[in-house]
């Protein structure tokens, strides 16, 4: 692996538009606050790892980002569209957006086919045929254009996150958010996923992952950035990240993760 | 290391003799324990005292041809010239005589859509479902009453003639049809953001499932009357069919909201970051699998439904039962074994037709399981 991981397959295709735009996010649960003063601008093409400790408030960010969750103060904009309570603006900003969950989130009652080609033909209005065959193309993609006919259930964990990647995909999303995608596999499925990822990365897609895989973050990341207790404690490229944290709360919580 | 070590798995081997076959079903199931084989005697002891005599009753020694003299004769058993004599009775009431007719075709139009929809390999299903839900209520209407949105197409036969298993029928299918999707809408409605769509849709639940079908019943049928302007008539059957749509649409409100609360918030999620809008992700994510998760629910409503329907006696609707109620209080067959042999006959209709509402329900479920939920 440490071989791979300092081997990086950088950007050619960050570009200088931007992508995603937070300013001054706050977010409150109840009481809790969640989120704090989060300011953060994605360029288009740029693949960015957010990790740190659980409860840091990386998973509620990147979720703000499509609206699962929603912010109270602050602006977020998306393709420069605001994100507000407006319905329309909301589910433009989520066709553009595709997501990949920690649990998958796989529709058990279609077939593999049929969750990737949902969403282009109702949302979208494409004919089923041309659905299909964007389908067919992307499960190719992921590796696994034989299983298109089985329903999730009959699927490793793998091989659904595989599919849920390529069900995002068949939307043609500008942006791409992973939410610990890898955290619920056993370890010889994370790989797969994994080479699915890369292989996105290398195809110029906008990505913000959340994730733990270090070994990716270095390969891919344009720019890691470190949350806890609801702020962004540290950000930047993976190599003086990872060779020289300058905050001490990174320091510790990155001796944790990789100190055995 | 010299060589590398090759994994291969042991073969796989039978199950010990003892556990499979006949004797081993029978030990594994019967006599595992001593608790259990005391159970299996006990029932065994049990079904042979209660079955003969009831086979005994009900078909050896049964009374199948001549009159009441016949009966009268053999009073101990059961007496089925009383049902077979009166069947058209039972099923079509007091409808007059030379209008039966008009039953016989909307309940054969009835029984064939019915089997064409529930028999999956049939094409043009989608429109024979769309027959059957919006234009068919129309002619069944035309053909039993006699007469729709004013037009006359045949001599009009009153509802308070209208009776038995018809009847029966007409009650729960309309309650059927229309409770399903009014539940539907009431349970998603309990569930909106929106604070008084909510607090409608509770209130409208809370009260229907508080008070008893009986009291629905009688207020349709004598207090609705005194508030509706003069000059106002709404049919008696109709306000009874309201009640009887309306209360079990409450209960299944409660049905589908339990299926809904089972859908884990991922499919939510997952279905919104595609840019699914709310009615599409109902229609296509939510509602699939929230219904098919609680159709024993609501099948089970379905059913309570269908024997519900025996409550409208109390407005003097005479539904099968009532009907065979009515007629063994006849005179001419004031015969010991008649009553019991009467209400055996409702039973077994009732029992035959929930039992087959079940067994469609299992069918269903099989068909669309598809592998383990994630």
């Amino acid at each position: 692996m440490s071989e791979t991981a300092t081997q990086n397959v950088k950007s050619s295709s960050m570009t200088d538009e931007v992508a995603i735009r937070l300013e001054g996010v706050n977010k409150w649960y109840g009481q809790f606050h969640v989120l704090k003063d989060i300011n953060l601008t994605v360029k288009r093409g740029e693949r960015i790892v957010i990790c740190g400790p659980s409860g840091s408030g990386k998973s509620t960010m990147i979720r703000c980002i499509n609206r699962l969750e929603e912010h109270q103060q602050g602006k977020i904009l998306v393709d420069d569209i605001e994100l507000t309570d407006n319905l329309k603006n909301i589910e433009a900003i989520r066709r553009e957006v595709g997501m990949c969950f920690q649990h998958f989130n796989l529709f058990p009652h279609l077939t593999v086919l049929e969750n990737c080609t949902l969403a282009p033909i109702w949302v979208r209005k494409m004919p089923k045929k041309e659905a299909e065959e964007i389908a067919m193309h992307y499960l190719e993609r992921v590796k696994i254009p034989d299983q298109a006919n089985k329903f999730p259930g009959q699927l490793s964990g793998g091989q659904q996150q595989r599919v849920a990647i390529a069900r995002s995909l068949c939307m043609n999303p500008k942006v791409m958010l992973f939410d610990e995608p890898t955290s619920a596999l056993d370890p010889e499925m994370i790989a797969e996923v994994l080479d699915v990822m890369i292989g996105l990365a290398e195809s110029g897609m906008t990505m913000l992952c959340v994730t733990h895989e270090m070994g990716f973050a270095r390969k891919v990341a344009d720019r890691v950035i470190f949350m806890d207790a609801g702020q962004i404690v540290e950000e930047n490229e993976p190599e003086a990240f990872f060779g020289n944290p300058q905050n001490e709360r990174t320091q510790l919580f990155l001796s944790q993760i990789l100190g055995h | 290391m010299a060589e590398n070590k090759t994994f291969t798995p042991l073969p796989d081997l039978p199950p010990p003799a003892s556990t499979v076959g006949f004797v081993g079903w029978l030990r594994s199931n019967l006599f595992s324990s001593p608790a259990n084989t005391i159970m299996t005697v006990l029932a065994a002891v049990f079904a042979l005292w209660l079955i003969p005599p009831t086979l005994d009753w009900t078909l050896f020694s049964a009374v199948y041809s001549g009159g009441s003299e016949a009966c009268a004769a053999n009073p101990d058993a059961a007496c089925w010239p009383f049902i077979t004599k009166r069947l058209p009775q039972f099923f079509y009431g007091f409808y007059e005589e030379t209008e039966r007719w008009r039953v016989d075709v909307a309940a054969i139009m009835l029984a064939v859509g019915l089997v064409w929809l529930l028999i999956e390999r049939l094409p043009y299903r989608q429109f024979v479902g769309l027959f059957m839900l919006l234009v068919y209520p129309l002619i069944a209407w035309a053909l039993l009453y006699g007469s729709v949105f004013g037009i006359d197409f045949f001599p009009i036969v009153q509802t308070s003639l209208w009776g038995g298993f018809s009847l029966t029928l007409v009650i729960a299918l309309t309650g059927i049809v229309i409770s399903l999707p009014l539940g539907i809408v009431f349970a998603l409605g309990r569930q909106s953001k929106m604070p008084i769509i909510r607090t409608i849709c509770i209130s409208f639940i809370e009260f229907w499932r508080g008070v008893p079908l009986i009291t629905v019943l009688f207020m349709a049928s004598v207090m609705l009357p005194l508030f509706l302007p003069e000059g106002v008539t709404f049919d008696q059957l109709l306000r009874a069919l309201l009640g009887v749509a309306l209360f079990s649409s409450a209960y299944m409100a409660e049905v589908v909201r339990g299926g809904l609360q089972a859908i884990p918030k991922g499919q939510t999620e997952g279905a919104q970051s595609l840019g699914l809008g709310y009615w599409l992700m109902m229609r296509k994510i939510i509602l699939p699998q929230a219904l098919k998760t609680v159709i024993p629910g609501i099948v089970n409503t379905f059913i309570g439904l269908f024997k519900d329907t025996t409550l409208v006696l109390i407005i003097s609707l005479f539904d099968l039962l009532g009907v065979v109620q009515a007629a063994i209080a006849d005179p001419n067959w004031s015969v010991k074994s008649v009553p019991y042999t009467g209400y055996v006959f409702v039973a077994l209709v009732f029992w035959v037709c929930c039992f087959g509402m079940s067994q469609y329900s299992r069918y269903v479920e099989r068909k669309l399981h598809t592998g383990h939920k994630r």
